[in-house]
């Protein structure tokens, strides 16, 4: 069947060359559909360049305006927010988010990592199913709901932990309360925890993928000898995963850095950074975009906009940097 | 030790091949159900203790503390009986079951709080009327125009996302061009993008020139939902296997033939999960719609002329008054929203777990 309908099979090549993701697969001679096909998909592909293109160009653009009233230096060097002079600096506001997120990483990394190790290791079948879905759904559910849940429900419970913890572990840094009657509502550390649940499913989810590839016969093997499955994991799974697992934090730490809609909701936000964790205000980029933006003036919104473009780098270098680790520890099997 | 026997026996129970590993045996010997008993009766009074010394410190600091103290406890005695090794694997298992219940608990705390305050509002009225003509001290109101509002901008944003997404996938996975490999990094790239990144591209592009809108919202969507969609159809092209494209071009066809007629056939009901749970996803995405779609009272059918509302905006501006009506409402709200998807949620899994039985039956 040459012709019309169909092609010869030729040798199986490379096309395009470059790409080892893609598997060498025999093709056949090109027919009009087939270019016609190539044409559409080819543009279809195109949309998400131009797509970050067009991101990248706009907020460099939309942000020229602040960072020209005050200057790019300070802009990325100060800590103040002063939209009547036009006087912005981001600085205070991103040690801010990454403040926030590390909270939440501190307790996000060995709740998640338990339960990766639960769900693959520890529990019975019939639970196992159970969890993996409730792990999805944690992670299908709207921020909104984790934000709203925190303040009115978790903030409560969690108020007595911030008191204790300022007044018996207050020699450690960041865990300082100032004064004698500290205000502890919607405080990062309260904030941090929420997002820790938030980002919990995504951490747990990748780095169970990746435990699930060490290769059975060395854990078998561990257990053999007489380990104990702690030893198993110790010595076998958690080795072996290490790479993934970094990766895997890496990108639950990308998504602390984005989150908006919690925060706002918890957080009394400040236009710079609070080390006073346990204490009521916090600065945070994305939720003062969320908030300030529809009552700004043109310069703030440019501001805002210039605050935008300092978070999606951070998070691009972050996701990135965490997308390649996996990857490369998924190639390696 | 009597507890290090591998348990081979239980490997016939239970066919499948992830549970044909040997185990240890689980079941709890009286010894450690004694040892826990102990642990956490010494918890108990070590929590008591500290709330002696300390003063209070909430349900949670107590539990906490009742945790710790019983997990030393019970730390000490198994040591005692057996080694520090086997004592720390007991630990760890505690440990690691508790991360499971504590998680669980979460969810269903969170579920529960929120069924327990939203239900109250939920009257059929609710999903017929609009907020135009209700102030924060008036009764009635409802989800209306919210509710056509997300129908509209999720289904316009679906529309658009899943031919673009399918497409990149199979460029990725089938054709692998010369865009391959810088596509394939800006989709990393995208899907970590943060939401309200997406509003503020928009914003810039769209709103300053054409105005708040529907549309504007649903542009936010496809932007964070094409990467995440397009991931999982590549994934699921790749779970395709290479005989049925072998064969395929055996018989004469085209590449256009064997993709349109095999490949997607063969991956639709994963591609069909796939954009389920993108949908699901993009439901409850807030921060980009306050920048695009931006949210009104009274309601707005057209999504592509003038501010309107979606349920996340809802709920968002209700929650931030300051009096019970509103709050009411706000968590009224949020339960429609949550109900739908994990509407979303369940239809996917039922998808996807039918499909892999299919699977599994032809292998």
């Amino acid at each position: 069947m040459v012709g019309e309908r169909g092609g010869v099979l030729t040798r199986p090549e490379y096309d395009g060359g470059s790409d080892p993701e893609v598997p060498v697969r025999p093709t056949t001679q090109r027919t009009t559909g087939d270019r016609i096909f190539r044409v559409v998909a080819t543009g279809a592909t195109s949309v998400s360049l131009i797509i970050v293109a067009v991101t990248f160009i706009f907020l460099v653009n939309g942000s020229r305006p602040a960072l020209e009233s005050s200057g790019v230096w300070n802009f990325f060097t100060g800590s103040i927010w002063n939209p009547t002079v036009g006087n912005f600096g981001v600085l205070g506001l991103l040690e801010g988010t990454l403040i926030i997120a590390a909270i939440a990483m501190v307790i996000a990394l060995p709740l998640a990592l338990a339960m990766a190790l639960f769900i693959n290791e520890y529990a019975p079948a019939r639970l196992r199913r159970i969890l993996t879905s409730v792990i999805d759904l944690l992670a299908a559910l709207p921020s909104l709901l984790f934000g709203y849940w925190g303040l009115k429900a978790l903030q409560g419970q969690l108020v007595p932990i911030s008191t204790f913890l300022g007044s018996h572990f207050g020699a450690v840094p960041f865990l300082e309360l100032s004064g004698h009657t500290p205000r502890l509502v919607g405080s990062a550390f309260i904030a941090g925890v929420v997002v820790a649940i938030m980002i919990m499913p995504i951490i747990t989810s990748v780095s169970r993928d990746v435990m699930a590839q060490v290769p059975r016969e060395q854990c078998e093997g561990a257990l053999a000898l007489g380990g104990t499955r702690w030893g198993m994991v110790r010595e076998v799974i958690l080795p072996y995963g290490k790479n993934g697992i970094v990766g895997a934090a890496l990108l639950g730490f990308g998504r602390a850095l984005g989150e908006t809609i919690a925060i706002a909701l918890i957080v009394s936000l400040v236009f710079k950074a609070n080390t006073h964790i346990l204490e009521t205000g916090a600065g945070a980029i994305a939720p003062l975009i969320a908030i300030r933006f529809s009552e700004a003036s043109s310069l703030e919104r440019s501001a805002l906009i210039a605050a935008g473009l300092a978070l999606f780098l951070l998070t691009l270098a972050v996701s990135l940097i965490a997308r390649r680790i996996v990857a490369r520890s998924a190639a390696v099997k | 030790m009597d507890t290090e026997v591998l348990d081979l026996t239980a490997l016939e129970a239970e066919d499948s091949p992830e549970n044909d590993r040997p185990r240890r045996q689980r079941k709890l010997s009286g010894d450690d159900l004694a040892a826990a008993t102990l642990a956490a009766i010494s918890g108990g009074a070590f929590a008591w203790v500290l709330r002696i010394l300390l003063g209070q410190h909430g349900i949670m600091g107590t539990a906490i503390w009742w945790y710790i103290g019983a997990l030393v406890v019970f730390f000490l005695i198994i040591r005692d009986r057996t080694d520090s090794e086997g004592a720390l694997d007991k630990i760890m298992t505690t440990l690691i079951w508790s991360a499971g219940v504590l998680v669980s608990a979460l969810l269903v705390w969170m579920l529960s709080y929120l069924v327990f305050k939203g239900i109250p509002k939920i009257t059929a009225s609710f999903f017929s009327e609009d907020m135009s003509k209700v102030g924060p001290l008036t009764p009635g109101g409802g989800v209306k125009h919210a509710l056509i509002g997300t129908i509209e901008q999720v289904g316009l944003a679906t529309i658009a996302v899943v031919p673009l997404a399918v497409l990149t996938a199979i460029y990725l996975n089938e054709i692998g061009g010369r865009l391959a490999k810088p596509a394939r990094f800006v989709i990393d790239a995208m899907s970590g993008l943060p939401s309200i990144i997406a509003g503020l591209l928009i914003y810039t592009i769209w709103v300053t020139y054409f105005g708040f809108s529907g549309i504007a919202g649903s542009m936010a969507l496809l932007v964070l939902m094409l990467p995440t969609v397009t991931r999982a159809s590549e994934e699921i092209l790749r779970t395709i296997p290479d005989s049925l494209r072998e064969g395929a071009l055996a018989l004469g066809a085209p590449q256009w033939q064997l993709i349109l007629r095999i490949v997607l056939p063969t991956a639709m009901a994963g591609l069909v999960t796939a954009t389920i749970l993108g949908i699901a996803r993009a439901v409850g995405e807030t921060a980009p719609m306050l920048l695009t779609a931006f949210g009104s009272d009274s309601t707005n059918t057209n999504p592509f002329k003038g501010p309107q509302s979606d349920l996340p905006l809802f709920v968002w501006k209700l929650i931030r008054l300051p009096n019970e009506t509103s709050q009411a409402r706000a968590w009224a709200g949020l339960l429609v929203l949550v109900m739908l998807v994990l509407i979303l949620f369940v239809t996917a899994r039922y998808i996807s777990g039918r499909s892999q039985k299919k699977l599994g039956r032809a292998s």
